[in-house]
């Protein structure tokens, strides 16, 4: 019998009585990160990593929340759930279940290079892995998140030079404080938007050392803007909030820039392929990590991956899901 | 290739007009001051001002790369590809990293190593193909597979390159224009000598040693788009107007210079060849003389009463039956003849005469038609005829008629304004010639299949093909019939809008191709119709674009093939 089944209400495990990630609400909802979509509003009781407690709070309100460290197992009807780091974002885990000898593994999303901001991926044994695959296509192959930091500090050094903003649209949860913690802050003055603050702040809590950051109103003098690095969420790339930088280049930091025809199609001049997810080589070394006799693929390029393992001897499906529906939105509509 | 694949990121990461012209500016100067980097520098430039890469590679060769070269299986780089949208973008980024140095500049590139494959066998391609890709340095991968692809589009238009040259060169933009006439002809080798020459300093006697058969640079026309009300108030009185019928050729230039005559498409490709049909006409114009017109198929009826009768001019289907063609038979001499609809002249008893306002060249032009048909009796050349009207509204109303004289519309040429160079902003009264053509046929159409798109829309279903019903609602047996497809017209939001319509209506994936369930109507708009053995629908449009989303109108209500068939012109089977 299988531990965890997909339902009309997300992934559920009978034995345990929880689900993870759901996307309608539930009793038990345990969450494997801060994202929208897979920490929705209405559950009962919330249980998730330490670090992510203080993101559900700031997203859904005063909710329930019971926390876990990593590797703390929390037993119920004689299942044991247990959370490992995902290196997502902060406080990401994957789920272990396990009950009666047989271990599922869900992996949430997840990135196998360490960025040395949040807790590195460290790949659990199961049975059976249910893995995203958001990235799921060779094509995404990531290159070293310093060479990109030097990409980035580039761009900007060349904008200050020439007196003009450096807008850098960033997912507001992960993404903005990965960048913010490897660019060389030496260059000029940092400024957020209003939407990335507090979560830096959450970060800072949580000890990351991020570099100062400022609001745009503690900016008096306008022509420190022509310095600045800028970062919003992409959300701002259509707003009149760009309106008072005067003279600026604007870029993306996502995996789906690594596609040239992505970066066109938005006009944008620059993007910079730095990912929360794992790419090709990521996903399958994972996985193999796993040992799992099984894997069953959510939300992204879930037939080609699914395919490739097959062939390669692994049992391998596709889990229908509600999390970012990737392959079916145009890439980049969607934080990755 | 360094300096290439540098100077192709940057063009290629550069969204404004103005970074482009820095990045072009900022390569030729470093190769100007450098003589090693000519040859290559004039390979750039080549290939920058629209020459082909040949593809020296054949496609399969490069699947087989991607294949072996990745390790992975062919259904997956096939899937990539679909996704990327492009081949070379998809090598680059399949391929295992390289770690190669072997740096041979873009001239070694072309002339010792691609320009050689064509004559070897797969095999050895395929070693060579193989072993240069393991030495190529990373950061030039992409550039050089874009090279071999043949797909080396670049956003930037000629013009830019010539401002760029005209910048490093320091000399007149015209001139440059002049100096670049030719210079992306296909099959052509440039050399160190051609980049020399094209950033020297004026010299005085450059205006006699220009190649003799060398067209000027053509002036084209902007589009205007306003309304009928805003035509006096931006363009002036309709008298300061010279207005000609827009007529559906090819846009040419005849040089006659030297006792020898040359034929110029408006894409200054060399064309004399494929029209031996004008020699006589070369032959009996005097020496130092440069006609703009537009080339048409126009076979006058037999005792035509007048030379200059446009009576026999046919539609363009006919003129594109002799496109592109080398070998010219006997037959299609017969039954297609070509002749120059004459609109302008810009040389005289060897004389540039690009300065003179519009009226005075007409005059001349006017004269040297006259005379020519005069002493020669009929030759296949005609003058454009000037309309005459008394206001805009007037003019607006016989603009009606282009449609039953298979016309485009008219060309609006300012009486004062010189000849100028490209596609000039300015102003409006003297500095442009308008083209005001005729709102495009229209009929309401169906999507029935979608594809991925490429550069700019890759991985986007941006192509689609529209069908139309073969019968009246209620017939039997009645079914959507493929006659056009469409790719342009839509928003970027609309795009995004659509594909993810095509991914929740699709019945059937073909590779990148996927059949839908037929949910949306678009109002297709198209230059020209002409029947065609080819299609399905026995139909074939020009320029066809997607106007309008019709959202409002049901799939049941789209046009039938009878409403398209009924926009077919006149006895218009030829």
């Amino acid at each position: 019998m299988d531990l965890i089944v997909p339902t009309d209400r997300g992934l559920y495990c009978e034995a345990g009585d929880f689900h993870i990630d759901p996307w309608r609400p539930v009793g038990r909802a345990v969450i494997t990160h801060g994202h929208a979509d897979h920490a929705r509003f209405g559950s009962d009781l919330y249980v998730c990593h330490r670090l992510t407690a203080p993101i559900l709070r700031k997203r859904l309100g005063d909710v329930a929340i019971e926390m876990a460290e990593y590797g703390e197992i929390l037993t119920r009807n004689g299942v044991e759930l247990s959370l490992h780091p995902a290196g997502h974002v902060l406080g990401s885990a994957q789920a272990r279940v396990a009950s009666g000898g047989d271990v599922w593994v869900a992996s949430g999303d997840y990135k196998v290079e360490a960025d040395g901001v949040v807790a590195a991926f460290e790949p659990v044994r199961c049975r059976v892995f249910i893995t995203e695959s958001t990235f799921g296509l060779p094509i995404y192959r990531w290159r070293p998140q310093a060479e990109i930091a030097a990409a980035i500090d580039g761009w900007w050094r060349e904008n200050a030079a020439a007196g003009r903003a450096s807008v850098l649209y960033a997912y507001a949860l992960g993404k903005a404080q990965r960048v913010l913690a490897c660019v060389d802050a030496a260059i000029g003055p940092i400024v957020c938007h209003g939407a990335i603050e507090p979560i830096n702040a959450i970060y800072r809590e949580a000890g990351v050392a991020l570099p100062p950051t400022r609001a745009v109103g503690e900016i008096a003098d306008k022509r420190e803007f022509g310095r600045a690095l800028i970062v919003a969420p992409p959300s701002a790339a259509a707003s009149g909030w760009l309106g008072r930088f005067g003279d600026y280049s604007d870029a993306l930091a996502s995996g789906w820039m690594q596609v040239r025809g992505n970066r066109r199609r938005r006009g944008l001049d620059r993007g910079f392929p730095l990912s929360d997810h794992a790419d090709w080589p990521g996903l399958i070394a994972a996985i193999a990590a796993t040992g799992a006799e099984r894997v069953l693929a959510t939300h992204g390029s879930v037939g080609a991956l699914t395919r490739y393992l097959r062939e390669t001897g692994v049992d391998a499906r596709v889990l229908a899901t509600a999390y970012g529906d990737e392959e079916e939105a145009a890439p980049g509509e969607t934080a990755a | 290739m360094k300096a290439f694949a540098d100077l192709y990121r940057h063009l290629d990461q550069a969204t404004s007009t103005r970074a482009k012209q820095a990045a072009m500016v900022e390569a030729f100067t470093a190769a100007k001051a450098d003589p090693a980097q000519w040859a290559s520098a004039a390979w750039a430039i080549y290939f920058l001002s629209g020459g082909k890469p040949r593809q020296t590679v054949p496609t399969r060769l490069l699947r087989r790369l991607a294949v072996e070269g990745s390790g992975l299986p062919e259904w997956l780089v096939e899937e990539s590809y679909a996704s990327v949208g492009d081949l070379a973008e998809t090598l680059s980024l399949l391929l295992p990293e390289s770690s190669g140095d072997d740096d041979v500049s873009l001239d070694r590139w072309m002339r010792e190593r691609l320009l050689t494959l064509p004559a070897l066998d797969d095999d050895a391609r395929w070693v060579r193909l193989k072993a240069w890709v393991a030495a190529l340095p990373h950061a030039q991968r992409f550039a050089f597979f874009k090279l071999i692809t043949g797909e080396l589009r670049v956003g930037v238009s000629r013009l830019q390159v010539v401002k760029a040259l005209a910048e490093v060169a320091g000399v007149e933009e015209s001139r440059m224009a002049q100096r670049m006439i030719g210079y992306g002809q296909a099959r052509r080798t440039p050399s160190a000598d051609d980049f020399a020459a094209l950033v020297a300093d004026v010299d005085h006697a450059e205006g006699a040693s220009l190649d003799a058969g060398k067209p000027y640079p053509f002036y084209l026309a902007q589009s205007w788009q306003r309304p009928l009300a805003d035509m006096e108030a931006t363009l002036g009185r309709l008298q300061d107007w010279i207005v000609e019928w827009k007529f559906d050729g090819i846009r040419a230039q005849l040089v006659r210079r030297g006792g020898d005559w040359r034929l110029w498409s408006r894409g200054e490709e060399l064309i004399s060849d494929a029209y031996p049909d004008l020699e006589r006409l070369a032959r009996a114009l005097p020496d130092g003389v440069a006609i703009d017109g537009e080339l048409v198929v126009l076979a006058p009826p037999p005792g035509a009463a007048q030379a200059d009768s446009l009576d026999g001019l046919a539609p363009f289907a006919s003129l594109q039956q002799r496109l592109g063609r080398k070998a010219i038979s006997e037959k299609t001499l017969r039954e297609l003849p070509v002749a120059l609809i004459a609109y302008d002249l810009l040389e005289l008893g060897g004389h540039d005469l690009r300065g003179e306002p519009q009226r005075e060249r007409r005059a001349r032009l006017e004269a040297l038609v006259g005379d020519t048909l005069a002493a020669h009796g009929p030759l296949p050349l005609r003058l454009s005829p000037e309309v005459a009207a008394p206001t805009w509204a007037d003019l607006a109303a016989i603009r009606e008629q282009a449609r039953a004289l298979g016309r485009e519309g008219f060309m609006l040429k300012a009486r004062e304004g010189a000849y100028g160079v490209g596609r000039r902003k300015g102003d409006d009264r003297t500095d442009v010639w308008w083209k005001w053509k005729l709102d495009p046929m229209s009929v309401d159409a169906v999507l029935i299949y979608a594809q991925r798109g490429h550069g700019r829309r890759s991985g986007v279903y941006s192509d689609y093909t529209f069908a139309v019903w073969s019968a009246e609602e209620g017939a039997a047996n009645r079914e959507l019939v493929p006659f056009a497809k469409a790719y342009s017209g839509l928003s970027d939001a609309e795009m995004r809008e659509m594909d993810a319509i095509i991914r929740r209506t699709t019945v059937e994936t073909f590779g990148p191709v996927r059949s839908v369930t037929p949910t949306q109507v678009f109002e297709l708009g198209f230059e020209g119709i002409a029947p065609s053995k080819r299609h399905k629908s026995g139909i074939a449009v020009r320029f066809p674009r997607m106007l309008r989303w019709r959202r409002d109108k049901p799939v049941a209500e789209a046009d039938t093939l009878a409403s398209l068939r009924a926009l077919l012109p006149a006895g218009g089977d030829g």
